[in-house]
């Protein structure tokens, strides 16, 4: 019996949440006296994996799984737990994730608890909880299944450091291949993308046009952050949909968002609340965006922005 | 088929009651699921196009029919609803499967995720259910006799796959754009009562989960104005209080 943790990866690079799952994984193994297993697919910086205390690390190399297919990944994942006998499953909240563990579910019989923000309160019954209606509320579950399979919800649990020394496997894996038949990708070019940024600046209508963004935009650069976007913002096509933010676009859990001309509007909050420090600029002081920040500045972005920007840079180069 | 979950509309204010074991939906209006309508208003391209039939589906009690009769006056042929609360994940999407075992779907659109739950699992149970193919996030979908084309929204990108039929998809935002949402119009609410409406009692009850009680996050702590003619305060906060620079 085991702790089984999907170690997710990009470009074969593991993920840098996959260091909070196995932090999470290892608190659990405490409350239920169980190993804990990575499982890494295609990965060759394996040993960046044992800061965090996994017992195990099963490595699996096969260029058929180079890209992500849910069909195949949740195959090879349900294969792995039976063979490993785990009754708990680890996985991120990413989307690909979501989107094996449903299939997975199934495979193996699990219930599957999706947005996970604690360990549990209880083991037995196996209560955890979760956070539902878009971030507004949170419901603690109770699993009445044997197997289970938690996805937690990224910054929700922090990252713990742990050495061990694992037992590392080489190990093969045969299944029958998925009907969903692989095509082309386009990346979007360069950028750092939301769901991986440690820090997110997002703007709204305040920001006048699209002509507007550069200066977002080098704020962004400075900081290393994702750019992100209100709803109207991408409905108007002043940015690509895959920057909206909130209860209909894309959830944001990241270290730092900052709102720049976002009047804070339920729907956007919702998206977005559970990130941990929030700064607002805004020239309304009565924009509701105020009530839920961390830091607030009342004034005009365009004024605002670009002295933040070169203020920043000069903390910067004084900092490092 | 296109599943429709009723969801409290978005600006709903969430409260408990029951000692925080019951969603209190006194004065919360309903909604179809935004990423479902999404589904829907797709379906009915496929209706104009190509001809297809659409049925509508929930699984909920008799306060769901208000969001199944907008769906058949948006423009979807036949309704169904299954009578059962829905509890879990689990439940609902056995639910569906037994449904859709029954008739003959080449596509069956879901979102991808309920606003509500926020599962994102419906459509991957009933997809390894019932061996159809599944894709989720899907922000574009064409059809070509028995094949279908699929655009997934991925982190940082997009990316194509193709699958033969039959096929569920988790759809959202993309698939069709918010200007393309049909408001009902008066001649399709006039239809939609004559178009045939179906409750189903289905008793299979299979959950693996409960919610046993709600809670709401902590009250937020006061916020720190600052001018912004002191902006080297605010960096100062970040990176010793805050901690995230
Ligand atoms: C079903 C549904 C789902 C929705 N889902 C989402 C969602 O997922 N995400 C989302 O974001 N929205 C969503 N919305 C829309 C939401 O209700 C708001 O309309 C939207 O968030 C407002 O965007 P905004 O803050 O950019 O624009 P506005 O509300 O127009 O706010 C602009 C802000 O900019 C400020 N401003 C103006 N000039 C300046 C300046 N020079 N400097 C600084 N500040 C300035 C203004 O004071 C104002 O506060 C949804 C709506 C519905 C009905
Ligand atoms: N009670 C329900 N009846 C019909 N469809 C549902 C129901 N609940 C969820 N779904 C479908 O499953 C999708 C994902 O829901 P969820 O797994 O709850 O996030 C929704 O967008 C709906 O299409």
């Amino acid at each position: 019996m085991s702790i089984l943790v999907y170690i997710e990866s990009n470009e074969n690079e593991i993920k840098k949440s996959s260091f909070e799952l196995l932090s999470y994984a290892k608190e659990l193994s405490k409350k239920l006296s169980l190993e804990v297993i990575a499982l890494v697919i295609n990965c060759s910086n394996i040993l960046t994996l044992q800061e965090f205390g996994p017992d195990k690390i099963l490595s699996i190399n096969q260029t058929k799984l180079n890209l992500f297919n849910a069909q195949n990944y949740a195959e090879l994942i349900s294969n792995v737990s039976k063979s490993t006998g785990a009754k708990n499953i680890i996985i991120s909240d990413s989307v690909n994730c979501k989107y094996l563990a449903s299939l997975l579910s199934v495979k193996i019989n699990a219930a599957f608890i999706s947005n996970v923000v604690s360990i549990p309160s209880s083991i037995s019954p196996f209560i955890v909880k979760r956070s539902t209606f878009s971030n507004k509320a949170f419901c603690d579950i109770k699993i009445n299944s044997d197997i289970k399979i938690l996805s937690i919800s990224k910054n929700s649990f922090g990252v713990n450091k742990n050495k061990s020394e694992p037992i590392i496997e080489n190990i093969e894996n045969d299944f029958i291949e998925s009907g969903i038949i692989f095509e082309s990708v386009e990346l979007s070019s360069g950028s750092v993308r939301i769901e991986d940024a440690d820090i997110v600046v997002s703007a709204g209508r305040g920001m006048k046009g699209p002509e507007n963004w550069n200066i977002i935009e080098d704020l962004a650069k400075t900081l290393n952050a994702a750019t992100a976007c209100s709803k109207p913002v991408s409905d108007l096509g002043w940015r690509p949909h895959s920057e909206h933010v909130g209860q209909t676009g894309k959830p944001v859990s990241t270290n730092l968002y900052i709102a720049i001309g976002i009047s804070g509007a339920i729907q956007h909050l919702a998206g977005v609340s559970s990130s941990k420090v929030k700064v607002v600029i805004n020239t309304d002081p009565e924009a509701p965006f105020f009530k839920v920040a961390d830091y607030g500045i009342v004034g005009d972005a365009f004024d605002v922005v670009p002295k933040l920007n070169e203020k920043l840079k000069v903390f910067q180069a004084e900092n490092n | 088929m296109v599943c429709v979950s009723c969801v409290p509309e978005t600006t709903s204010k969430i409260n408990f009651t029951n000692n925080n074991t019951e969603f209190d939906s006194s004065q919360v209006q309903y909604v179809i699921n935004p990423n479902d309508e999404f589904g829907l208003t797709r379906a009915v391209w496929f209706k104009e196009n190509d001809g297809a039939e659409i049925d509508v589906i929930s699984v909920g009690l008799e306060n769901t029919d208000q969001i199944l009769r907008k769906a058949l006056a948006i423009g979807a042929d036949r309704g169904y609803r299954i009578n059962q609360e829905p509890t879990d994940s689990y439940q609902v999407a056995k639910l569906l499967s037994n449904h859709i075992s029954k008739h003959n779907y080449d596509l069956v659109i879901a979102g991808r995720e309920s606003i509500d739950y926020n599962g994102g699992m419906v459509p991957g149970i009933i997809a390894e259910i019932l061996h159809f193919n599944y894709v989720t996030n899907c922000v574009d979908l064409k059809i070509n006799e028995n094949k279908a084309k699929i655009k997934r929204e991925i982190e940082g990108g997009i990316e194509t796959l193709s699958c033969k039929l039959p096929l569920i998809i988790g759809a959202q935002k993309g698939l069709v754009e918010e200007s393309d949402l049909k408001i009902p119009n008066m001649r399709g609410i006039m239809q939609a009562r004559s178009k045939p409406f179906e409750i189903i009692e289905d008793n299979t009850v299979e959950t693996k989960t409960n919610t046993i009680s709600f809670s709401k996050p902590d009250n937020h702590k006061e916020i720190k104005l600052l001018s912004p003619d002191n902006l080297d305060e605010l960096i100062d906060l970040l990176h010793n209080e805050a901690k995230v620079i």
